[in-house]
């Protein structure tokens, strides 16, 4: 196979600063040379390839956009997306954790923890040394989460010493659970004052009594993640352990927003490897005396995926540059989220179709992106939801809340 | 302790290239350039030095038009601390040019050890280390696949023909790199962000008049077609004799 050079019909490359576009080359030579040779075999046997998180992590990939204060290495968001976009053009379970990680985890902690937990936990998440999980799905409320049943409740009084919060509950389908040093988990607190349940996000760390994260097997999606629940059972949680300035379930879902940025960049990289495979073996792949890609139908099956491609990545363009000013809404992040990961899985589906049976196997990239990416259509506000989001935006009538 | 890395910007080992209209340059367009993959293994070798044993400075320096700016600042990114660019329109086929410019910048620079890749990848001349080292006269040890500083001295190893020869050489020296000698970073956000911000000095080149003209420039031949000798076991005999007798490989 020719080597891998991206999509770039618009010359979108003209819109990227020198330093973002060598980012994005430089992940896109990692993920080559160090990830595309290992994937295959741990998606087969189903593990997540844990030797390379020194590797990410020495490249400044965890939590990248945070300063450097904290370890992160302080990137803009563009640069970040095209990070997320070459990672998951090797595997959407690699993105996953950075995404998680980074978003989901390090975020939080920065934008909502207490000098002491910034300080004590994001240089270690940074270098990772430390991994982390975002515990927010039960396995009973998944695109409600406002109506989770996860519960802490405070013991001794706030202030005193030895005070805290005594966890219970379930959490399910938590991305790193297993593996992470410390869980963000998001659980209602009855407020004193006014009687009612407010959520908040608790730091739970390995080891504390109580606490527990089976791995969950048997995935026919990002196989190369680990995936897990999250078991709560009269969990004790220091008052230090509370991130201090998370206050209701707008909190977790700020938090989202960002992870739904990157994944909004992250699946253009799997429609990309997808499309790749897909133009090259129909120049090759001879069938009734002729390159496959010499039929009309073949042929407008890879004008779509390159128009959606190239529709896509305008989008990250103008939704990385909006961010990076400050400027872009929650809303215009479930556009992109809710467009990108439809078109990848599309794209995804046509170039299996067009690989015919070598579609289905390991020496293809495309089935694998097509499984993965049917979990990260579903992750992170499912599709529908985010049509509701739109939805809101454009009628001002909220369909689900 | 300076050490400087003398790199050239090629065309990515992996584009296929297209001779130019004239018939004796390359056609530059649509070629990704990069910095010689053993001019990296070179800059690797100066940080883990600088990083581990002797702190100082590591410069890059670079011949060429405004384009190996971009390959400087990768060699920044990965860590160097600074550049500096010798300018020139072309960059002609004599590498005593090359060694002539470079030679001019680091007499007096005070570098105890200047590193080069072994050859570059696109023209695989391999002269420009040794010719640097002779017009500065200096000690030049080439293809370097193990190295240890200790003082004013280095222990080289050097991959030959059947084994390994061990150099002792005294500083200042000039080293030429091998594959094998370590493991280049991958530059770091953090390291490309911190690249931007580090400086790129600007000279003319001094390359003097060229003695060496490329008269023609040829891709090798297409490859002739495949073919299928049998199927199965019958296949070996036919597959060896054709091999023996057409091929004529074996
Ligand atoms: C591999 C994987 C990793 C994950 N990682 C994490 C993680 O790290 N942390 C975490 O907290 N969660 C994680 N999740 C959970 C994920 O966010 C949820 O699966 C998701 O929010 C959907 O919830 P659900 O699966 O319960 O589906 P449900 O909410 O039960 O939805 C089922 C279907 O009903 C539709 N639906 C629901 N409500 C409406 C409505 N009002 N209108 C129209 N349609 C509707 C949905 O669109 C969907 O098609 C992960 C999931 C997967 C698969």
């Amino acid at each position: 196979m020719a080597r891998y050079g991206g999509v770039d019909f618009y010359q979108t490359d003209s819109l990227f600063s020198e330093e973002e576009r060598q980012i994005r080359d430089h992940v896109r030579d990692w993920v080559e040379e160090r990830y595309l040779p290992i994937v295959e075999r741990a998606y087969e046997e189903g593990y997540f390839p844990a030797d390379v998180i020194p590797e990410v992590a020495g490249m400044g990939l965890l939590g990248a956009t945070l300063p450097e204060k904290y370890g992160c290495a302080g990137v803009s968001n563009t640069a970040y997306g095209l990070a997320m976009q070459e990672l998951e053009r090797g595997d959407s379970g690699l993105r996953s954790f950075v995404s998680v990680q980074g978003a989901l985890v390090m975020y939080p902690i920065f934008t909502y923890g207490s000098e002491e937990q910034r300080v004590k936990w994001l240089p270690r998440l940074a270098s990772g040394e430390a991994i982390g999980c975002f515990g927010l799905t039960e396995p009973d409320h998944g695109s409600d989460p406002g109506s989770m049943i996860t519960r802490a409740v405070r013991k001794g009084t706030p202030g005193a010493a030895g005070s805290g919060y005594i966890l219970n509950g379930a959490k399910m389908w938590i991305t790193n659970g297993t593996v992470a040093d410390v869980a963000v988990v998001w659980a209602q607190l009855r407020d004193e004052a006014t009687g009612r349940d407010q959520v908040h996000g608790f730091l739970v760390e390995k080891g504390m009594k109580g606490y527990s994260a089976p791995e969950q097997k048997h995935k026919h999606s990002l196989r190369a993640s680990v995936t897990s629940e999250l078991i709560l059972q009269d969990v004790f949680v220091p008052e230090e352990n509370r991130l201090p300035e998370a206050r209701g379930l707008k909190a977790p879902l700020s938090c989202l927003t960002q992870a739904r940025y990157g994944i909004a960049w992250g699946v253009v990289g799997a429609a990309q490897a997808c499309f790749h495979a897909a133009k090259q073996y129909a120049g090759v792949r001879v069938m009734f005396g002729r390159p496959i890609g010499a039929f009309q139908m073949v042929q407008e099956r890879l004008a779509i995926m390159l128009t959606e491609i190239t529709k896509a990545q305008l989008l990250c363009v103008q939704l990385g540059r909006l961010k990076d000013a400050g400027q872009a809404t929650p809303e215009q992040v479930s556009l992109a989220k809710r467009n990108n990961c439809e078109i990848a899985l599309d794209i995804a589906r046509e170039a299996r179709d067009i690989l015919g049976a070598n579609g289905i196997t390991s020496e293809y990239p495309v089935m694998r992106h097509m499984c993965n990416l049917e979990s990260v259509k579903t992750y992170e506000g499912t599709h529908n939801i985010h049509t509701l989001v739109l939805g809101e935006a454009i009628t001002g009538i909220s369909a689900f809340r | 302790m300076i050490q400087v890395v003398c790199v050239k910007q090629v065309a990515d080992t992996e584009t296929r290239v297209r001779v130019a209209a004239d018939g004796r340059n390359l056609d530059p367009a649509g070629v990704t350039w990069i910095l010689s993959p053993y001019d990296e293994i070179a800059v690797e070798q100066a940080l883990l030095i600088r990083d581990k044993q002797a702190p100082g400075e590591v410069v890059v320096v670079s011949v060429g038009g405004p384009g190996v700016q971009s390959t400087l600042r990768n060699a920044l990114a990965m860590g160097a601390d600074r550049a500096i660019h010798l300018k020139t329109e072309t960059i002609g086929p004599d590498p005593l040019q090359v060694a002539r410019a470079l030679a001019e910048e680091l007499r007096g620079a005070g570098a105890e050890l200047v590193w080069f890749g072994k050859q570059a990848a696109d023209d695989d001349q391999a002269q420009v280390g040794p010719m640097v080292a002779e017009l500065l006269g200096l000690p030049c040890v080439t293809m370097a696949a193990g190295f240890a500083l200790d003082g004013g001295k280095a222990t080289v190893e050097r991959e030959i023909e059947g084994g390994r020869e061990v150099v002792e050489v005294t500083l200042p020296a000039a080293i030429t790199t091998e594959k094998g000698l370590n493991d280049p970073r991958y530059a770091s956000l953090k390291g490309i962000m911190a690249a931007k911000r580090k400086p790129i000095e600007e000279k003319p080149a001094r390359l003097g008049e060229p003695a060496l003209e490329v008269v023609a420039l040829e891709l090798p031949p297409p490859r002739g077609a495949g073919k299928v000798v049998g199927q199965g076991v019958e296949a070996v005999s036919v597959l060896v004799r054709l091999l023996r007798e057409e091929a004529k490989v074996i």
